[in-house]
Formats: C-alpha cells, structure tokens, sequence
C-alpha cells in the first residue's frame, strides 16, 4: 500500500471540517473525491500535505507517518498538489517556477552555492536542463523566461502541474484541475491526466465537481458531506446512489 | 530647425544601440573590474581626486554594501528588516574593539582584511540570535524582532563602560581605503549574486511569492530565511567594519533608526529585488545626501518625503525586480537558449 489514511479528523475551532476520513492508496490508482461545497475536500488534501496538522488519526505514505511532518518533508517524501486557486510564482519566470520545485534534490551545500564551488555549477546545469526538459514535456518551453502571470489561464494550469512533477512525487493531488474550462478542454484534460499518470508512473488523487471527468476517468471514487465519507465505491455504484443523490440535490447538482 | 526632433531621435536611438552592445559583451565585466581595482589604487597614492570626493567614495562603497544585503531580506525575500543599523554597530564595535584594544597598532594594517571579517561574523552570530525567534513562525515578526534588536543593541552598549558606554570608541584607526572598500564592494556584489542565482536564492524569491506553495513544492523555508538572514547580517557587519574605520570614532547614537532607514530608502529607491537596484540606490542616496547637506535639518524632512512618492509612483522602485545583465550567471541568463540549441543540435544529428 502506498498511501494509508486512518480515522483523519480535522477540527476549525469548533467545526469539524473532516471526521474519520480513511483512505487505502494503491499505486497507479486514480481516485476521486467528490462531494458539494465546503464538504471537506481540499482539507483533505492539506491535511496530507502537512499545511494543517490533523487533530486527530495518522496518515502514512510507505509506512512512514505524516503527520506532525512539514509541508516541505512531505514533499520530498513523493506527494506533490496543485490548487484549487492557482498559486504559481506569479514575479518569476516560467522555468524558475519548476526548477524551484528541486529543492529537495539539488547536490549542493549553501558555501557551494555562495561561493559557487564544487558541485554548483554542475547541478545549476543539469537542473535548468531537467526543467526545460520538464516543460517540453508540456509544451511550455517558448515561455521558460516570461513571468508566470503573464501565461494564459489554461497555461498556468497546465504549469502549476508541470512544476508539482518537478518535485518527483509518488503520488499527485489534483485540486479541482477543471476549474473554468469549457467541455473541449476538459475533454483534452482528461486524457492529459491519464497520459501523465503513465508517463510519470503516478498516483493521482483528483477533486473534481466535473461529473464528466470524474465519471470518466476515477477508478474509485470516495463522496464527502459536512467532512464525513458518505459513500465510496465504483463511480457507477456512486451515480446511482440514493444518499448522495440527496447531498447533491440540496445545491441543486445532478450527477 | 525643423528636422531637430528627428535628429535628436535619431540621436536616441544610437544611444540606445550602443547600450545594448555594452550590456551584452559580458566580457566588459572582468575588465572594468580590474581597471576599477587599479583605479582604486592609484586615486588616493597620486592625488588624482581631493579628499572629499574619495571620501564620498567610500561611503557610497559602504552603503551599496549595505543596500544589497539588506535588499536581501526585504527585496528579495519580501520581509521587513529594520534592524540593519544594528548589525553594523556589531560589526563596527567587535572591528574596532580589536584595532584599538587588542591588535598592536603597527600590525593593524595588516590584519585589517580579518578585522573586517570578524565585524562580519560577530554580526552574523547575532544574526542567528535575532533570526530564531523570528522565522520561528509564520507571520510578520521580523519588524517587530528586528526594532526590538535595534533598541537592545544599544542600551547594551550604551551600559558597556569598558567600550566606552554612551560615550562610544574615540580614536579609531583611519584603516578603510578605496582599495579595500572597493574590493569589499564586490566580494559582496559577488556572494550576494552567487546566493540569488542559486537553489537557495530561488527559495528566497519563491518565499516572496507565495510561502505557502514554496514549502509545497519542498523548499525548506525555515533553511532559507536563515540563511538570508545570516548572510544579509554578516555584510551589514563588514560595512560597519568598514564604516567605523573611516569615520574614526563611534558611538551608540551612530547606529540608532534613522541610519535604519537611510538602509531602507536606499533599498526601495534603487530597486527591491534587484542588485543593481542595490548599487543604484546606494549611489543615488549618498550623492542626493551631500549635495542637501546645506538644507541642514530639511534634509531630514525631504529624504523620507523622497520615499513617500516613490511608494506611491514606483513602488518596486526604479530597478525592482528587473536586474542588470551583467550580474546574472551566464547559464542562468541563457538557460533556456543553451537548452534550445542542445535540443536543435540532437534533433539535427539524429536525422
Ligand atoms: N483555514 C480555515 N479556517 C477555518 N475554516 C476553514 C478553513 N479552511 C476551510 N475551512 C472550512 O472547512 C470546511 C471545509 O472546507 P474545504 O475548503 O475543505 O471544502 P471543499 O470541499 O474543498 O469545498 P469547495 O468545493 O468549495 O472547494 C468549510 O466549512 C470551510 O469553511
Ligand atoms: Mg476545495
């Protein structure tokens, strides 16, 4: 097992934003979390990610614990995200954006870097090469030096993953990826995720509200509801399922 | 007469090519480095300037010192430092406490270089001290921290009778030359740079940005802003060094806020985020300094008013953000194009 989230519980003050979240992670699978507005979700996500300390459950990736861990140690553990509002380094250029995304892996030691001794030069190489590369990869190369803001939407996007693969995660949170696109693009979304799930040998937890591209691409799917799991199952069990017809119907959503 | 304005843009336009032919010969920079060295040597032993404008010099050595390593924690890194003036009074105190106490006299010139360096460690030691507490938690805690330091730097020296208390260090070696303020000017220029341009630099800016992304994407933030911080202490220390060693005699009062905030002014005029943002604020501030020093005490009132129209009309400053070719790393400035020709250069031989 990959990742293993056990009974996480997450309070605000009083509220109780996640309750008793389990999680069984196997590698290469895509699982989807679902669920209305302020369900829990992205909590969820930084819960595993560090940015908040669950109070209450554990959460392992390989069997080594996670909470209690910072954000930057779990990364370098394998789990990368984006979010659900972009939050590139709108001042910096492109290719500065991913190649900060190797902190964890660069060779070299602070008076390397002061005094640019040793390795420093040969990682600055292979690092802005391995960016560029990186951002081929997403057809992002002829912006390497424009400021990240200045991309199209779609592109920061496509960016805001390309700089999460740059950290070489094990596993790849998805914060709303279709966020403000139109059905073409989800459509082309949809198989950019299954080709980098491939590509990069990854696992992928996706929040999505898109039906089209939960139902179409989530092997399994896990529903929340005031920070409780209300169903999980296969995206088919999911569809036809009275009680989260219920949740959704209360926004007026349809599955 | 009616072509003129033609002429005069034509005039510009010239100009403006021969710019861009000096900004992208890098190899200008070594030599006008060493020209600039001999120059530094050979002004003061024949006379070639008056006193005062070598002393003018020195002093806009010093202050670009300090505006780059104070552009450090607030350009670079985005937080706000008020505590420059107190790391110079650590780095002034320890280099002058050994020139007049602890290094025989005939033998000062020579271990100057170390003296300097010692001001510059002492301050970075205390630089840590003030840095744990401050990057402990997220938040802004480093202008309050930073404020605090600056007043408990100087009631502890001002209760330190055996460095002369309020009183201060009178008699202190004239040590600090053109030479070694020019050299001391670009070994910081070139660290500073070196750090920017490195994976620790880019945690910086990235900090700046959006701290929260950056832990995200595994930048160890609490390394970094250490880091900085240390560094960025260690040079307000060489300055001090550097400073108390021209000016001769020190005191407690020398260091106070104001001094603060002639650091500051030089930062957000030149350029946040920029070294040659840095040089140009240093090098602007000390002149305007001088040639409003007959304003007296007004001089005091227009500085800050300076400021005050600068944050409304280019916040950033003239420089901010945007940095001189010459101080960008060769592979830094053309990774992408080296990476693009590489690419061609393959894609050619495979086919
Ligand atoms: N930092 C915070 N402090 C206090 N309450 C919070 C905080 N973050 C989230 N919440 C609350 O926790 C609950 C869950 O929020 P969360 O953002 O996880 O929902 P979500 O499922 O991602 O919703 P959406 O679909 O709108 O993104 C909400 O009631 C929200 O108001
Ligand atoms: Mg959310």
């Amino acid at each position: 097992m990959l990742l293993q989230a056990k009974e996480v519980t997450h309070y605000f003050g009083g509220l109780c934003a996640v309750s008793n979240f389990n999680l069984d992670l196997e590698p290469h699978e895509l699982v989807g979390i679902i669920g209305p507005n302020g369900a829990g979700k992205t909590t969820v996500f930084n819960l595993i990610t560090g940015v908040y300390k669950a109070s209450r459950g554990s959460i392992k990736i390989d069997g080594v614990e996670l909470v209690g861990k910072t954000p930057n140690q779990i990364t370098a553990l394998g789990i990368a995200r984006t979010f659900q509002n972009i939050r590139l380094f709108k001042d910096l250029s492109v290719l500065d954006n991913v190649r900060i995304a190797n902190y964890s892996q660069t060779k070299y030691n602070p008076v390397e870097a002061l005094f640019h001794l040793g390795r420093y030069d040969a990682e600055e190489k292979r690092m802005a090469e391995h960016a560029m590369d990186l951002l081929a990869v997403f057809k992002l190369q002829d912006y390497a030096d424009e400021a990240s803001k200045n991309l199209p939407y779609g592109l920061q996007r496509r960016l805001e993953i390309a700089r999460a693969l740059a950290t070489n995660p094990k596993i790849l949170l998805l914060d709303e990826p279709a966020a403000g696109m139109n059905p073409n693009e989800i459509g082309q979304l949809m198989e950019f995720i299954g080709w980098i799930r491939k590509e990069f040998d990854l696992t992928i937890i996706l929040i999505e509200h898109q039906m089209r591209l939960v139902m179409g691409i989530c092997e399994r799917l896990k529903v929340l509801d005031f920070g409780a799991t209300l169903a999980e199952g296969l995206p088919k069990e999911i569809q036809n399922n009275p009680k989260v017809m219920e949740a959704y119907l209360g926004e007026g959503g349809d599955l | 007469m009616t072509n003129q304005p033609s002429s005069i843009k034509n005039w510009i336009e010239r100009l403006g090519a021969l710019w861009e032919k000096i900004v992208s010969n890098r190899k200008l920079l070594p030599i006008l480095l060493v020209v600039g060295l001999l120059f530094s040597f050979a002004i003061p032993q024949f006379g070639l300037l008056n006193q005062y404008v070598v002393l003018i010099m020195i002093y806009v050595g010093i202050n670009i010192i300090l505006s780059t390593s104070l552009n450090l924690i607030n350009g670079y890194m985005g937080e706000f430092s008020v505590g420059h003036a107190g790391f110079m009074a650590v780095g002034a105190y320890v280099s002058a406490i050994l020139t007049t106490k602890v290094i025989p006299a005939n033998l000062a010139p020579w271990l100057f270089p170390l003296v300097v360096i010692a001001g510059g460690v002492g301050a970075g030691l205390i630089g840590i001290l003030v840095a744990v507490p401050s990057f402990k938690t997220r938040g802004d805690y480093l202008a309050i921290v930073t404020l605090a330091f600056l007043m408990i730097v100087k009631s502890v020296i001002e209760n330190i009778e055996a460095i002369g208390g309020p009183r201060g260090i009178p008699g202190v070696t004239l040590l600090t030359t053109l030479p070694w303020t020019f050299i001391w000017v670009v070994i910081t220029v070139w660290v500073i740079r070196n750090f920017v341009y490195s994976n620790f630099g880019r945690g910086v800016l990235s900090i700046r940005e959006d701290e929260i992304a950056s832990d995200l994407m595994s930048v160890n933030s609490r390394q970094v802003k250490m880091l900085a911080f240390v560094i960025s202490s260690f040079f307000a220390g060489v300055a001090g060094a550097l400073f108390a060693h021209v000016l001769q005699f020190i005191s407690p009062r020398v260091f106070d806020i104001v001094k603060s905030t002639d650091i500051l002014i030089m930062v957000y005029l030149g350029g946040i985020g920029s070294i040659a943002g840095s040089i140009l604020g240093a090098v602007i501030f000390t002149i305007l300094l001088e040639v409003l020093r007959p304003l007296g005490m007004w001089r005091m009132v227009l500085m800050p008013l300076v400021l005050v129209i600068l944050m409304i009309y280019r916040p950033r400053g003239i420089m901010g953000l945007r940095e001189f070719r010459w101080f960008v790393p060769g592979y830094d400035l053309f990774a992408s194009k080296i990476w693009r020709k590489k690419k061609e250069a393959k894609d050619a031989s495979a086919s």
